[in-house]
């Protein structure tokens, strides 16, 4: 498999070649119906790094994220139009069962959604169905909790109700949850924006140590955290479709972390990291 | 320095605010909440007073000859007729309508919000099972009339089809609408995020429904469940219909006894509304209004059931 150059943008000589990717989205557009909601997406997953997909309201991150694991397949009417490849795998060949892959790419939402069950059943639901035998259940438990960096705070209690932990436990139980069908790859849809400072901090905290073992691709609203944890960050834009009037959103510029934040190649990324709009 | 100075002339700003913040007489609020205090307890009051009614007229039956009311069949002498053929086709009504019903209303209700495309077929599937729920029960007696007794016709002949089967076969049928319908909106309630939790984690839509979308919604179906069961339990006018016995039914069946399903039958309303008319006082007032408060315990127990069961799946639910 080819390293895929960064984004070519004019005039575009920074970057290096991008390591070993794990994902490719190669020209994907993702349409609900009839309408694009984001078009033409080049980029590339490396294993074992943070990357980080920026930019405003509505255009398009989540979507291109959700494509990732084939979770827009639970949209009515959405379509997926270009290549996205794990491991070289057509991940939208018919072939494919989105239940498999959705073991193998897992998913935190920006919101906690812990099962209303205990926090041990939460955790096993994941692997139960994928058929590992009950012996291992304990251990598994474990290893995802104290991943998460919740070990300590609930080991006492693993038969108490998931829904009585605090907004930033939940979170990590759910990044528990995820991990714990031993997925290589992490989606994380905003999954801070519902917490406050200091469970953020743990949580990004925890993205630095789980990207030794998993690959990580974080949605955020917020660049200063981008800027913090990632190793590469796809900044994405909205343009205004003039027959629709409807806004699509587009890859501007994808490349390593520090030179998106410090020597942007396109002017409208160095508007949105320095703040002119957001 | 704090703050220590108030604004402008103290005692009497004080005064005029104290006054401008004093609470406004608001009668009409107060009318209100009389008015709806008032339906509540008029509601509770009928309700008390019917119950009462009931128990002082049946009184003397109750507590004479309880366990006999209970053992007796249809007589025509009113000093010894009771309960027990009518407690027992109603029984199995009960039975035949949670296990017909139930499980194919639930099963619909499940296709319906998770595997069927929306499109207007659907939407007007939907339509027609609220329009459903909403035809007189009569009309489903001709129903049963028609076809299931009808069907059993052919298969026996002494009592012509006008078997417990068929009386259970219509009430199941009449409620299933109103199963479909509850059961669909207690699921449509699920939390989408819940689905996405477990889609995440790679569960397909089966294993989802099973252990995530069908426990949560398990309170509202439950619900759903306990009314269509009291609903069936209390039709008279399908029964009528289907041909339960009002005078006389003979032959003592036994009450697990199989064959009872295809013998002529009779049900509790049945059995009420065939006493309530008759000349006799003893029958019209006495033996009505134990019947009755049979008929009150028995659906009682029924929803005390149920309601126990859904309180259980709501405790798991919010992780008590």
């Amino acid at each position: 498999m080819m390293p895929m150059t960064t984004d070519p943008s004019p005039g575009d000589g920074s970057g290096d070649q991008l390591g070993p990717l794990v994902l490719q989205v190669a020209d994907v557009s993702v349409f609900y119906g009839d309408f694009r909601a984001v078009r033409n997406v080049d980029m590339g997953v490396e294993e074992n790094k943070i990357t980080a997909m920026i930019g405003p309201s509505g255009c398009g991150k989540s979507t291109v994220l959700r494509s990732l694991n084939r979770m827009n397949d639970l949209v009515e009417g959405a379509r997926v139009e270009g290549l996205v490849s794990f491991r070289g795998v057509d991940l939208y060949d018919a072939k494919v069962d989105p239940v498999e892959v959705r073991r193998r790419i897992g998913m935190v939402f920006q919101k906690p959604n812990p099962f209303p069950k205990s926090i041990r059943d939460n955790i096993t639901f994941g692997p139960k169905i994928a058929g590992v035998p009950k012996g291992s259940f304990d251990e598994i438990v474990e290893t995802s909790l104290r991943k998460a960096a919740l070990w300590e705070e609930v080991k006492d209690r693993l038969d108490a109700s998931a829904l009585g932990l605090s907004g930033g436990q939940q979170q990590r139980l759910c990044i528990a949850r995820a991990v714990a069908t031993g997925p290589e790859i992490l989606l994380m849809d905003e999954p801070c924006s519902a917490l406050d400072p200091i469970a953020t901090g743990r949580i990004e905290e925890l993205m630095g140590e789980l990207k030794h073992e998993h690959t990580i691709v974080i949605v955020t609203h917020n660049m200063q955290q981008a800027a913090r944890v990632s190793d590469r960050t796809a900044f994405f834009t909205t343009e205004v479709d003039p027959n629709s009037e409807r806004r699509t959103g587009q890859l501007v510029e994808f490349d390593r972390t520090d030179l998106i934040f410090s020597n942007p190649s396109d002017e409208r990324t160095e508007s949105y990291v320095t703040g002119r709009f957001g | 320095m704090a703050l220590t100075t108030t604004l402008g002339d103290s005692a009497g700003t004080a005064a005029r605010v104290a006054a401008q913040l004093e609470a406004r007489s608001d009668v009409r609020g107060r009318l209100f909440k009389f008015v709806l205090a008032f339906g509540l307890a008029l509601t509770l009051a009928i309700l008390v007073a019917l119950v009462i009614g009931v128990v002082t007229d049946g009184w003397s039956v109750l507590t004479t000859r309880f366990s006999s009311f209970l053992s007796s069949g249809l007589r025509s002498s009113a000093g010894e007729a009771g309960v027990r053929q009518g407690l027992q086709g109603t029984f199995w009504i009960a039975i035949m309508v949670t296990f017909l019903a139930f499980p194919v209303g639930i099963g619909a209700a499940i296709y319906m919000e998770e595997y069927a495309p929306k499109n207007r077929l659907s939407n007007f599937i939907d339509v027609n099972i609220r329009n459903l729920a909403g035809v007189p029960s009569v009309v489903y007696g001709i129903l049963g009339l028609t076809i299931f007794v009808g069907l059993l016709k052919r298969t026996s002949s002494s009592s012509g089809g006008n078997t417990l089967l068929a009386g259970g076969l219509t009430l199941a049928v009449l409620v299933l609408p109103i199963v479909i319908i509850t059961s669909a909106e207690a699921i449509r309630a699920v939390p989408s995020s819940i689905r996405e939790g477990a889609y995440g984690v790679g569960a397909t839509k089966w294993e989802t429904i099973r252990h995530h979308v069908l426990p949560y919604a398990a309170p509202g179906v439950l619900t759903g469940t306990l009314l269509s069961l009291s609903r069936a339990v209390g039709e008279a006018a399908p029964l009528i219909l289907v041909g339960a016995v009002t005078g006389r039914l003979g032959g003592s069946t036994g009450f697990f006894e199989v064959g009872q399903f295809g013998e002529r039958f009779t049900a509790m309303p049945i059995v009420i509304a065939t006493w309530a008319t008759r000349p006799q006082e003893e029958f019209s007032v006495s033996n009505t209004a134990a019947a009755i408060v049979v008929l009150l315990v028995f659906v009682l127990i029924l929803n005390s059931a149920a309601i126990l069961l859904r309180n259980r799946f709501e405790r798991k639910r919010s992780g008590r």
